[in-house]
């Protein structure tokens, strides 16, 4: 009796298919992907069972930290130069051709105007490490009034958007609410995440 | 595991034609994968998927209307609630005779706290908020579209003798008590309210309040 021979298989495996899968969901990946644009501070947002997603563009938001710093930002590079042109007017202030460019990158930021200048010669990694006093919003020089006003003029179907941390003081919120019904923006979001009705 | 076949592999044989070798077309993509599938790690950690959430605020227009235009209400349907330090709210009504302020009470965020208060007033004056779950469940069921589910709950919520809050926030509170109440006027159905500041008086109240 001769013993059955169990054939050698080659434990060789194609791998063609499973480079195929994984390219695919990498290349949704990176397609789907949006980079976080980068926040001057860190905001927790308070929680709430709303359920409206904020939409994609044509948004103004304005950051207020913990510590009452407002922040300002806008999407769209072309409202962003056409804003701060018109700022420069308004205040007396030349910005070059490449300040404006450089401003137009800028995703947020929370300087005065007035400093504004020294804030766009910072270049790059150097700019996150620089810590901004916020914009004034007070009533002595509401200079995020005119941002609003600037940026609703060089875009006209922009939203507004507020977004808080949640252990913010009242007073600055008020005044930012304030200041948005001063410029006749009555209607606007508040920023918030996700939580149940039951708690 | 990853072994690149090297074809053929013995030399060639005595007096035989010189052979080129059959060099094996296969590559071996164990490699590729792990780098993909790296990389899509790397891509599905940094997604931000999530578009956030809003609450959508409606503020009055600031222009003052003439009287004959404003809209005229009852001193007794109203409740104003004052937003004050660590977390609590101080909340009263107006008598419906003598048009004074009751007593102020003191109340919290959870859920047996103002939300109980809330549905219980409303409910007391607009006893139609109790179909709005009814509404909901044929909305989900598919019943009634959206645009008659909207025009119930607006006509349900807009009621005119129903429950009107005044939301103060003092000084003392945190951007955080806003959303929360305004939440809290989105679960307990009610329609009309309004953020209003707070007066001098309120806040003489508060402070004449313990807490």
């Amino acid at each position: 009796m001769s013993k059955v021979k169990v054939p050698r298989k080659s434990t060789y495996v194609d791998m063609t298919a499973m480079t195929d899968v994984a390219f695919l969901l990498l290349t949704f990946f990176m397609l789907a992907t949006k980079f976080k644009p980068d926040e001057p501070v860190l905001v927790d947002t308070p929680s709430s069972i709303s359920e409206i997603k904020l939409p994609e563009s044509d948004i103004m938001l304005i950051t207020i930290g913990k510590e009452g710093q407002v922040f300002f930002g806008v999407d769209g590079q072309p409202v962003r130069a056409k804003a701060l042109v018109e700022m420069g007017k308004i205040y007396n202030i030349n910005f070059t051709e490449q300040e404006i460019k450089e401003f137009s990158l800028v995703a947020q930021f929370g300087v005065p105007i007035g400093s504004l200048k020294q804030f766009l010669a910072v270049k790059g990694e150097a700019r996150t490490k620089i810590v901004q006093p916020g914009i004034p919003s007070d009533s002595a020089k509401n200079e995020l009034s005119d941002w609003i006003w600037q940026t609703r003029l060089a875009n006209n179907k922009v939203r507004v958007a507020v977004k808080g941390d949640k252990d913010t003081n009242y007073p600055i919120v008020k005044q930012v609410i304030a200041t948005l019904q001063e410029r006749k923006v009555n209607r606007f979001n508040f920023i918030t995440s996700m939580e149940s009705a039951n708690q | 595991m990853a072994d690149i076949e090297s074809g053929g592999g013995g030399g060639h044989k005595k007096g035989g034609k010189v052979r080129s070798k059959k060099q094996s077309t296969r590559v071996d993509f164990t490699p590729m994968v792990d780098l993909g599938f790296l990389l899509i790690t790397f891509f599905m950690l940094t997604t931000s998927m999530n578009k956030p959430q809003t609450m959508e605020i409606n503020m009055p227009v600031k222009e003052d209307l003439p009287p004959e235009e404003q809209q005229k209400i009852k001193a007794s349907q109203t409740v104003t609630l004052l937003l004050t330090k660590d977390d609590k709210i101080v909340y009263y009504f107006v008598d419906g005779i003598t048009g004074e302020p009751g007593v102020p009470q003191v109340t919290t965020f959870s859920k047996s706290g103002i939300r109980k208060t809330l549905i219980r007033e409303n409910r007391l004056r607009n006893a139609a908020v109790d179909s709005i779950p009814l509404y909901r469940k044929r909305y989900e069921n598919r019943d009634i579209d959206e645009v008659e589910y909207k025009k119930n709950i607006g006509r349900i919520q807009g009621f005119k003798n129903g429950l009107i809050v005044i939301i103060k926030a003092s000084d003392d509170s945190k951007y955080k008590n806003l959303v929360d109440i305004l939440d809290e006027m989105a679960i307990s159905n009610i329609g009309r309210y309004a953020i209003v500041d707070i007066t001098p008086v309120e806040v003489e109240m508060l402070k004449a309040t313990p807490l």
